[in-house]
Formats: structure tokens, sequence, C-alpha cells
């Protein structure tokens, strides 16, 4: 581990009404993957911005390699060899490789761009990035976009990489390509700071980890002195009952009753023909590899796209979903799984948003009165518990885990019979992910029936009493009861494929 | 409490405040200039009848068909984030819809009726057309507005033939200017009736929510049972009624339709009234308020100009100077500076009061 390259040292940051970072210590050292860890508003994205120069902080100071320095632009950070590669991309798609890593980079008026193909050439080679210089960006994958990125801080002589979490939008092969360019870089001597929510691949690479809670330290640790249990005790600030509780109740939710839902033939423009059937107050769920075709297959269930062919029955009778508002009005709520895209309406605001699909079920002649739609968002704010400073607040301005949960008191709000929840703790902290599996639980208990999506297995196992295991948009398997392991997972996908061929 | 509440009411309205400033600055620099600008009076017309005459009537009278249009504009902004420059041309086809009526047989209250109902149809099937073009087809707004704004003028010729048919009347002259007795010109009754009605259908019906929620995130607004082609349609739809409004006004004033004139170039003024209104062209979140209060700003800036004697060769020169102005000021920069500007008041405010505490 080299000498110390980066130190923040009492670094305070409010906004109005809300003490953001308080007091807060960081230290990097060169050559080393530090993990930046804690809850949706533990502070972790205003200690990056305050780093970045995005926001002026209050007071603390910030020196690297000793240095202390004043950052109060974006781009006094990069001068300060100080980058950032967001989780979005923030490059321009429809120039090429070579033209992305120096665009914006030249001083003089004319380029040689013979020149600078030839040095993003030797880059990419240098890095191992799978990328020709003149390819235009927007045909590379994600994951090779996000390395270019990467690979046009490193040419800009950083020296503290910011990695703001690069592998939401990336499927294992490219989290594992990502990690082997980090650890490259670290063995030159960078230091990296990783944000995530996947604790996985916080043990995988990473060599410290500070973690953050409510705005302050909790500490700095070593990785391997810092059991996955313990570190998701610390993020929450208490210890993990709630998790373990979870596994002891699925073994009532197995218990189904009368069939609610059944799909026969079910397409749509984006899923191919499938069966499936729920049962009144279960829980199952889609699993199988990125692209595999589960959300599309929720997506049809729902009419999120047009749908092709097929029957639909609800509780016996035939029903027509060719539409999200007959879904609706069936009583089948659906949270998507891109809560940006589909889910929130960004600048209206949370009462708006909550009481949004049941309005429209309501109709369009019958809009609700202040009052109800007040007391509707009342309650539901207290029931599950939203951070907002108030009603009238844009949700947009909310914690991704917050936004979340209004998507779901909107559908809560409907009453549904049968709820499709995609992906609903995707990018949202542990206490959430927890608070919403539970919810889940109690929702079938009560007689809900609910099909869940989420990427990361153990989840699922501890929710569903069923699961469909879907490979190549089409579905290879149903697992349930005692077959619900991880490696009856794994291994259906796999099976699956040996069909197949 | 009752703070809490005026602060909200203060962040609601805030993007009122440079249209209300503006229309204020007007006023007082022509209360300076001249004293006499404000005086309201009444005199009589050539019927004998009471009237109300001053600037400040002029203002609010001459605006009528501006405001009536940029209530509509502020729809069809909110819901396709585009606009629709097809209005004046739109106006023109329902103003010469409502003359080809009247000219049909003798004036009476009925036939004005009549009228008025054939065109607005008329004028809502145009808006069809245009909303069509832009839901189904999704071709932008100002590209699928176009065609009409290319065509209108010459749909409204071939509806009354070349010349510029006059219909005179008692009722079309009430509808341009007086209602005997009544002192408050009726162009000014007609901007408020419209007001009225469409606040009871934003009261009775949820257009407001759904089409904020279409402008704002339309994939989001279907996954919940919006259907964005219908209230995008409405939404043209709307603005095509407002149009013939506009253009019945437009052709009472005068007693005559002039399919070249009428209402010439407003499209832009409508479209500015909505911008200067403080609502983002881009659709989304719209203030119907701001957009009105934008249109008497454009009419009170050029009422002020014809009243400095300024030429009307040279006054569009002058009040694009004013509007660079009220751009600026409503930018997304200079917004983002006050903001700040009142963060910072605001959070000192907050530490007083916590150390009072």
């Amino acid at each position: 581990m080299g000498e110390i390259l980066l130190t923040m040292r009492g670094i305070c940051k409010s906004f109005p009404g809300v003490k953001a970072l308080n007091n807060v210590d960081f230290t990097l050292r060169a050559g080393e993957i530090h993990a930046l860890m804690g809850e949706n508003g533990a502070g972790k994205s205003t200690l990056i911005k305050v780093l970045t120069g995005v926001y002026p902080k209050d007071t603390g100071e910030i020196s690297v390699e000793g240095q202390p320095i004043a950052i109060h632009s974006p781009q006094d950070a990069q001068k300060n060899g100080i980058a950032t590669v967001y989780q979005e991309i923030t490059l321009c798609p429809n120039l090429t490789v070579a033209e992305n890593m120096f665009i914006g980079r030249n001083e003089n008026l004319v380029v040689d761009w013979g020149k600078m193909v030839k040095r993003s050439d030797e880059l990419l080679k240098n890095l191992g990035i799978p990328a020709r210089p003149k390819q235009q960006l927007g045909s590379c994958s994600i994951a090779v976009q996000q390395m270019v990125a990467i690979a046009r801080a490193v040419d800009m002589n950083c020296k503290v990489l910011i990695l703001d979490e690069p592998t939401s939008s990336l499927d294992d092969k490219e989290v594992e390509m990502l990690f082997s360019l980090m650890r490259d870089l670290k063995s030159r001597g960078v230091g990296i700071i990783f944000v995530t929510h996947f604790l996985e691949q916080v043990y995988a690479v990473s060599d410290r980890i500070t973690v953050l809670r409510n705005g302050e330290l909790v500490g700095e640790y070593v990785v391997e002195e810092l059991p996955q249990v313990e570190l998701v005790a610390k993020m929450m600030g208490k210890e993990l009952e709630g998790l373990s509780d979870l596994d002891k109740n699925r073994g009532k939710s197995s218990a189904a009753g009368e069939s609610l839902y059944e799909a026969e033939n079910l397409s749509s423009s984006e899923a191919k023909p499938f069966d499936f059937q729920i049962a009144k107050g279960e829980v199952n769920g889609f699993t199988g590899l990125l692209g595999s075709g589960r959300s599309e297959s929720v997506r049809a269930i729902f009419a999120a796209d047009k749908v092709t062919g097929g029957k639909v029955r609800m509780k016996g009778k035939q029903l027509n979903i060719n539409t999200p508002y007959q879904a609706m009005k069936a009583g089948i709520g659906y949270l998507p799984e891109d809560r940006k895209r589909d889910g929130i309406i960004a600048d209206l605001s949370v009462r708006e948003n909550i009481i949004l699909a049941l309005q429209v079920m309501k109709g369009f002649f019958h809009p609700m009165s202040k009052a109800q739609m007040s007391g509707f968002a009342d309650e539901y704010i207290r029931a599950l518990e939203i951070k907002t400073a108030s009603q009238d607040t844009p949700v947009g301005s909310l914690s991704g885990g917050n936004q979340q949960k209004v998507i779901l008191a909107r559908w809560l709000l409907t009453h549904p019979e049968y709820l499709i929840l995609d992906e609903p703790t995707r990018g949202i902290d542990v206490g959430t992910k927890t608070e919403i599996q539970r919810l889940v639980l109690k929702l079938a208990e009560e007689g809900m029936s609910i099909t869940f999506i989420s990427s990361e297995i153990e989840e699922m196992l501890r929710t569903c009493s069923r699961l469909i295991v879907m490979r190549d948009r089409k579905i290879v398997g149903e697992l349930k009861g005692e077959e619900l392991t991880q490696s009856n997972v794994m291994r259906t996908i796999a099976g699956g494929g040996k069909e197949n061929a | 409490m009752p703070e809490r509440k005026k602060t909200g009411f203060f962040q609601n309205n805030s993007q009122l405040l440079i249209p209300l400033v503006a229309i204020g600055l007007l006023l007082i620099f022509n209360l300076i200039r001249d004293s006499s600008f404000f005086s309201v009076n009444i005199g009589t017309n050539n019927d004998g009848y009471p009237v109300l005459q001053g600037n400040l009537i002029s203002i609010l009278n001459g605006a009528s068909e501006l405001a009536i249009l940029a209530m509509g504009m502020t729809l069809v902004t909110a819901a396709s984030g585009g606009q629709d420059i097809s209005v004046g041309c739109l106006a023109a086809i329902a103003g010469s819809v409502f003359v080809k009526v009247l000219r049909a047989g003798p004036i009476t209250g009925w036939t004005v009726a009549l009228g008025v109902v054939l065109c607005c149809l008329v004028a809502m099937v145009f808006g069809c057309f245009n909303g069509t073009l832009v839901s189904v087809f999704k071709i932008q707004p100002m590209i699928a507005t176009l065609i009409l704004f290319t065509c209108g003028r010459s749909i409204a010729y071939w509806i009354n033939g070349g010349a510029t048919p006059t219909v005179g009347s008692p009722i079309i002259t009430a509808i341009g200017s007086f209602i005997p007795g009544i002192p408050v010109p009726t162009p000014i009754l007609i901007v408020i009736l419209v007001g009225i009605i469409l606040s009871i259908v934003f009261r009775t019906t949820t257009l407001r929510l759904y089409i904020q929620s279409v402008g704002i995130n339309q994939g989001a607004a279907k996954l919940n049972g919006i259907n964005p082609l219908k209230i995008k349609l409405l939404a043209f739809i709307l603005l095509g009624a407002c149009c013939s409004v506009s253009g019945v006004i437009g052709v009472s004033r005068l007693s005559l339709i002039n399919h070249e004139t009428l209402l010439l170039n407003i499209e832009m003024d409508a479209i500015l009234a909505v911008a200067i209104g403080g609502n983002s062209l881009g659709g989304g979140k719209f203030n119907m308020a701001g957009s009105i209060l934008g249109a008497y700003t454009i009419q009170a800036l050029t009422i002020t100009l014809y009243a400095m004697k300024v030429p009307s060769t040279d006054v569009k020169a002058y009040k694009a100077i004013v509007i660079i102005l009220l751009v600026i000021l409503g930018s997304p920069v200079v917004k983002d500076a006050f903001r700040r500007l009142r963060m910072r008041s605001n959070s000192g405010r907050t530490s007083i009061g916590k150390e009072a505490a």
C-alpha cells in the first residue's frame, strides 16, 4: 500500500434544513481501491461532489499529496488530478472512441487526428480495452464505454479516480472486465474511490472501506477485517435481525391458494409466447441472466409493451388486457424496472406521484379533492417512512430509495390484487431493501399476489416461494419449495441451455 | 405554520414574479412619463352608452385575443413540449367560417350562436389534425403545424372568396366592442369567461395532472394508464377552440374579415406569452396565470410604445429589446442565481432561528 494520496479532513456541508456531511474524514492511499459505502442519504454522493467541485464545502480541508488545495469547480478537480466516471456515460456516443478521449482537451485550433488516433490506440492496448480508436463510441457496450471514459481520465494523468456506481448497468462478465482494469490501474499507483451498492463487488476488488451513515463517518476498515454482515450492520447502524427473520417467514407464503391470474401463450412485441400463472397470496419471481426476457415477460402481463397474442384469465374469467389501463382495472399493478425512465414523474410533487395511478383509475372526470390527495399522501409517506421535506417536494429531488417507495406507494394505493415488482430494490440502500422485502411478504400474507424480480438471487430466494427461470427469452424451468437454492437456479439456467442445444 | 404556507405560495408562484415585475415597471415608467396614463374615465360611445376609456382598458382589451391563444398554447406546450405556430392562421379560418355563416342570412342572435358553434367545431377539427400529426405520427409540433401555417390563410380565402366581406350588425359590434349598458369592453369579458371555463375544466377533470405527467415523462404516464396520444390530441383540440374564440373577437372588432391580416403574426406573441409567464417551452409543469400575464405584458409594452409616439415601423425593434431582457431574466442561469441568493438568505434565517431557540 502506497503513501497517502488524498486526505479530506473535517468536511461539513449543509443544505437548507439538512446537514448532509458532518465532520467527515476520508483518506485515500496511492495504489488502493477504496470503497465508499453507506445507505442512500448517508452522504456518499455529497462527499464525492464536494471532492469534485460540484458543491462548495462549508468547512474542512482537502489536500492532495500533502498540499492543501482549493476546489471550486470540476475543472479545479481535474487540474489536481481528480477524475470522475459516472454511472451514466457522459461521453458523446456519436463520436469515435479516439475523439471522445481527446475532446475538449486540445488547446490548439489545429488538431492532429493521426497523432490522436495513435495515442488512443496505444492507450487502449496498454489498458487492454477491447475497442478500436476509430470505432463509434455508441457501437461499444456500456462497459467498454465506461472503460473508455476511464482511459480518458488516465491519460489526463489522474491520480485519484472516482467511479460512481460504475457497475449498475453491467453484466457479470463486464463487471469482471472493469475490475481487471481497476486492478491494473491500482498497480500503476492510481487511487480509486469506488462507490457501489453491491456488497460482493466491494469484497471482490476493494482494499479498504469507508462507511458513512447519516452524513457522519462511521469508520475506515481494511476489507479483510470486516465481514460482510458487519459491514451491513455498520451501514444500517443496527444488527441484521431483520434479514434472518425473513428466512423464517418464507414457509408461510408458499401456502398457495386458488389461482388468481393465468396467461396462456401470452406474447408481446418484446416477449416470446409464454405460459404463466399465479395463485392468490403467492410470491413468485422471474429469474435469469440480464437479457433473459424476465422484464419483458412481466411487461407483457401489464401490457406495458404491445400485446400480440395469448389468453389471459383473472379469477377464471377471460379478460382482454391490451393497455396498462385495462391491466390496472383488472387489479394489476406494475412497478417498472427503470425508475427514472418509467416510474417517477420527476417534476411533479410527491403527492401527485403517489395518487397518480389511483386518480387515473378513478377516471378523467373524477378528480380527487386536494384534501383527499393530501390524506392519501400523508398516509403512505408515514406507512412506508418516505423521507421527504413535504408532500409538495418534487419527487425527483428525493433519494433513489425514497423515489422507489413513492412508486410503491402509488401502486399500493390502488389496492391491486396482483402486484408486479420489477427490480424494486435496484440501486437502493440495504435498509430499504430489507424493508421492501418484508413489505412484500406482509402483503402476500394479506392475500396479495406478487411477482418479484431482482438481480440478486439471494433476495429472490428469501422472498419467493416459486421461481420461474428464464434463458434466452424462454422459460426453462420452475423451482419451488426445497428446490429453491442458489445452485439449483444456476443449474437450471445452464441445464436449459443443454436441452436447447 | 402560516409562515410555511407563505413560502409554499411563493415557491409555487415564483415564476409569476418576472411578468408581474415587468408589467409593474412598465406601468410605473408610464406613470412617471405621463401621470394621466392611468386615468380611466367613463365616456359615452356613439350610441350614447357609458363606456370605460383609458390606456389600462386598451391594454386589457387589446390583449384579449392573445391572452386566449396563450391559454391554449400553454396546454399544447406543456403536453407536447412544442409549439403550435398555426394559431393565427387557424383563427383566420375560424373567423372566415363565422363570417360565412353570418352572411348566409339575416343576422340574428341565433345565427351568431350557430356561427360561433360551427367555427369552433371547424377549428377543433383542424386542431385535431395538428394533434394527430404530433401525437400519432410523432412529428415535431413546430413542423407539424407549419403545414397549417403555410396553407391556413389560403383555406380562409377559399371559404369566403376573394373579397373582405363585412358583417355589420349590432350583435357583432356588441361582441367586438361593447354590450349596450355594460361599460367594460366585451373582449375582456370573453377572456374572463374563457378563463372561468378553463378553471372549471381543471377543477372537474384531471386534465392538469395528465397534461403535466405526459409532458414530464410520457413513458411513465403511459405505464400509469394515461394515454399520451389522447392527452396531446386533446390539448391541440382545446387550442383549436381557443383559436376560434380569438377569431370571432378579431372579426367582430372590425365587423369584417380580412383573411390576410386577421391576427397576423400572433402565433409568435402567443409563444412568447407562454415563455414570459415562466413556463418551460420544453413541456411539463405549467402555470396558466403566468401565460395570461405574459400576454398582458406584451400588450402593455406595445401600448406604452405607441403612447410614446414611437413610429409603428420601429415598435417591433423596441419590443425586441424589452423581450430580450425578460427572456434573459427568466433564463435558467439567472433563475438559478436568484435561487442561490434566496437559499443563502433562507439558511441565514434558520440559523438565527436556531440560535434564538
